[in-house]
């Protein structure tokens, strides 16, 4: 695990200290296995591909690269219960605090810091 | 300086004894009332299916449930063991000895003090009545014989006893249902009371009662517990399965039965 400074509400500095890749992090965030995010997010239709279904537990994501800062996002990716605690949006990046977490998972967080750069990348061009 | 008074330290053990009795009986009285969804607002799973599913299990002819159901009345009196007694030798016409039971578990077994719900207490008859291997869960038979049992509560308010020596499983079952889990994070609430009615990719998610169970689920292509059900909560939200018959399960039902308490029973209930 990639260590990272909290500031404000924002993590600043890249996991991997290089900059992700957006058209990987569009895949992340629409497969189901991977990011899995329109279990609860809609994204704008354009963006859709093949995945036909959206959850509307949570904001849409449209327009959030110009609502929120990379490092902002990057926080928010990382543990959303650090701005939330009642969150239920999951830590994307944290093995800490949790609970009975099944064997083939425990002790990895569910995206890789790659992963997360490379999602922080897609959200940034969500404008 | 701190100016001691005589006897101060008695009246602060006395008024500690007090105030701890004071909160452990507002933790009990609590305990009932404070629901996250009212009674008067609780809502069936078969509520938040299509129609065409609704009807299905409306349909005694048609809910293909009612096959474990008919299977279980077969077994009902079939005999078992070397004494060759069946469920029917000593409980007779289950439409009269099962009406309503299994609206009332899980339910604490006053001579072990285990708390059974009715798979466990059908096994329970097989090996000390019968003297017979218990049935593996999940199987075919344990299926039909409580989808069988429980069809006679069809439409019977579930009522649970939750006091006496049934608080301390109810208590852990209600402890587990708000403590997040897996590697996603969730508790039960955060889906079934702080998100019912909305969706997951598709799915819509219900208040998560245990009314239709075991129910025919539509991907499952077949009968399944209410136990099967938890675990497939639980593996999407990547937590540790664990085995069945374990008895966090069972203490998760009993609170789940209270949280549906006064809701009507729906076995054989099709769920998608
Ligand atoms: C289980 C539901 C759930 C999943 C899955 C989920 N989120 Fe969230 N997310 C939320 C909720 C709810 C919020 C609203 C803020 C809050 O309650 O914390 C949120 C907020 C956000 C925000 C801030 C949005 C804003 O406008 O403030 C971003 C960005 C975000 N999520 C990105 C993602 C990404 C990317 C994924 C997939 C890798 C994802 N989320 C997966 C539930 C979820
Ligand atoms: C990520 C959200 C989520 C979490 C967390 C979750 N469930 Fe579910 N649960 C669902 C969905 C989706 C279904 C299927 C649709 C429905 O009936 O709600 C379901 C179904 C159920 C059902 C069957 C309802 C019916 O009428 O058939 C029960 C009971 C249930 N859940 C209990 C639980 C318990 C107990 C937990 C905690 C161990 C839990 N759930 C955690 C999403 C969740
Ligand atoms: C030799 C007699 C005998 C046989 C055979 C038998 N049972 Fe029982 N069963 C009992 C007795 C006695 C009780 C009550 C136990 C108690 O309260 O401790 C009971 C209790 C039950 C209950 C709980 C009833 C309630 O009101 O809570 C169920 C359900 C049940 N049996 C199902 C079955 C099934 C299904 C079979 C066949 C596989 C079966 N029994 C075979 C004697 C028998």
């Amino acid at each position: 695990m990639a260590s990272y400074r909290i500031d404000g509400d924002e993590v600043r500095a890249s996991l991997t200290g290089a900059a992700g890749d957006a058209g990987r992090g569009r895949s992340i965030v629409l497969n189901r296995s991977e990011g899995a995010c329109l279990l609860c997010h809609s994204l704008p239709p354009s963006e859709l591909g093949a995945e036909p279904f959206m959850g509307n537990l949570a904001p849409s994501l449209a327009g959030v690269g110009s609502r929120m800062t990379a490092g902002q996002l990057r926080l928010r990716m990382i543990d959303s219960t650090r701005i939330n605690s009642a969150t239920i949006m999951p830590a994307y990046y944290r093995i800490e605090g949790l609970n009975q977490v099944a064997l083939a998972y425990r002790g990895k967080p569910v995206l890789s810091a790659e992963q997360i750069e490379d999602v922080v990348a897609y959200l940034r061009q969500l404008k | 300086m701190e100016r001691r008074v005589p006897g101060s330290e008695q009246m602060n053990w006395l008024r500690a004894a007090l105030l701890a009795a004071l909160i452990s009986s507002c933790a009990v009285i609590s305990s009932a009332e404070d629901r996250a969804i009212p009674l008067n607002q609780l809502r069936s799973g078969s509520e938040f299916l299509s129609p065409e599913l609704r009807a299905l299990q409306a349909d005694a002819f048609a809910n293909p449930g009612m096959l474990w159901v008919e299977r279980g009345a077969k077994l009902w009196s079939t005999p078992a063991g070397s004494a060759g007694q069946s469920c029917a030798s000593c409980h007779q016409d289950a439409a009269k000895t099962m009406r309503g039971v299994a609206a009332s578990y899980p339910r604490v077994d006053a001579k072990s003090g285990f708390l059974l719900n009715v798979e466990a207490r059908i096994n329970q008859c097989r090996s000390e009545r019968q003297a017979v291997a218990p049935f593996r869960y999940e199987s075919d038979d344990l299926l039909s014989l409580t989808a069988y049992v429980n069809s006679f509560s069809k439409d019977y308010k579930i009522n649970v006893v939750i006091d006496g020596n049934a608080e301390t499983y109810f208590e852990a079952g209600r402890t587990l249902y708000y403590r997040r889990s897996g590697q996603m994070n969730l508790s039960c609430a955060q889906c079934h009371e702080e998100n019912w009615g909305k969706n997951l990719y598709a799915e819509r998610i219900s208040q998560g009662h245990p009314n239709a169970y075991p129910a025919y689920r539509m991907e499952w292509q077949s009968m399944g517990s209410l136990e099967r059900r938890l675990r497939a909560c639980l593996s999407g939200v990547r937590a540790e399965m664990l085995p069945y018959g374990a008895q966090e399960y069972r203490n998760l039902a009993l609170f789940l039965a209270w949280r549906a308490q006064g809701l009507p029973m729906e076995s054989p209930g099709i769920r998608r």
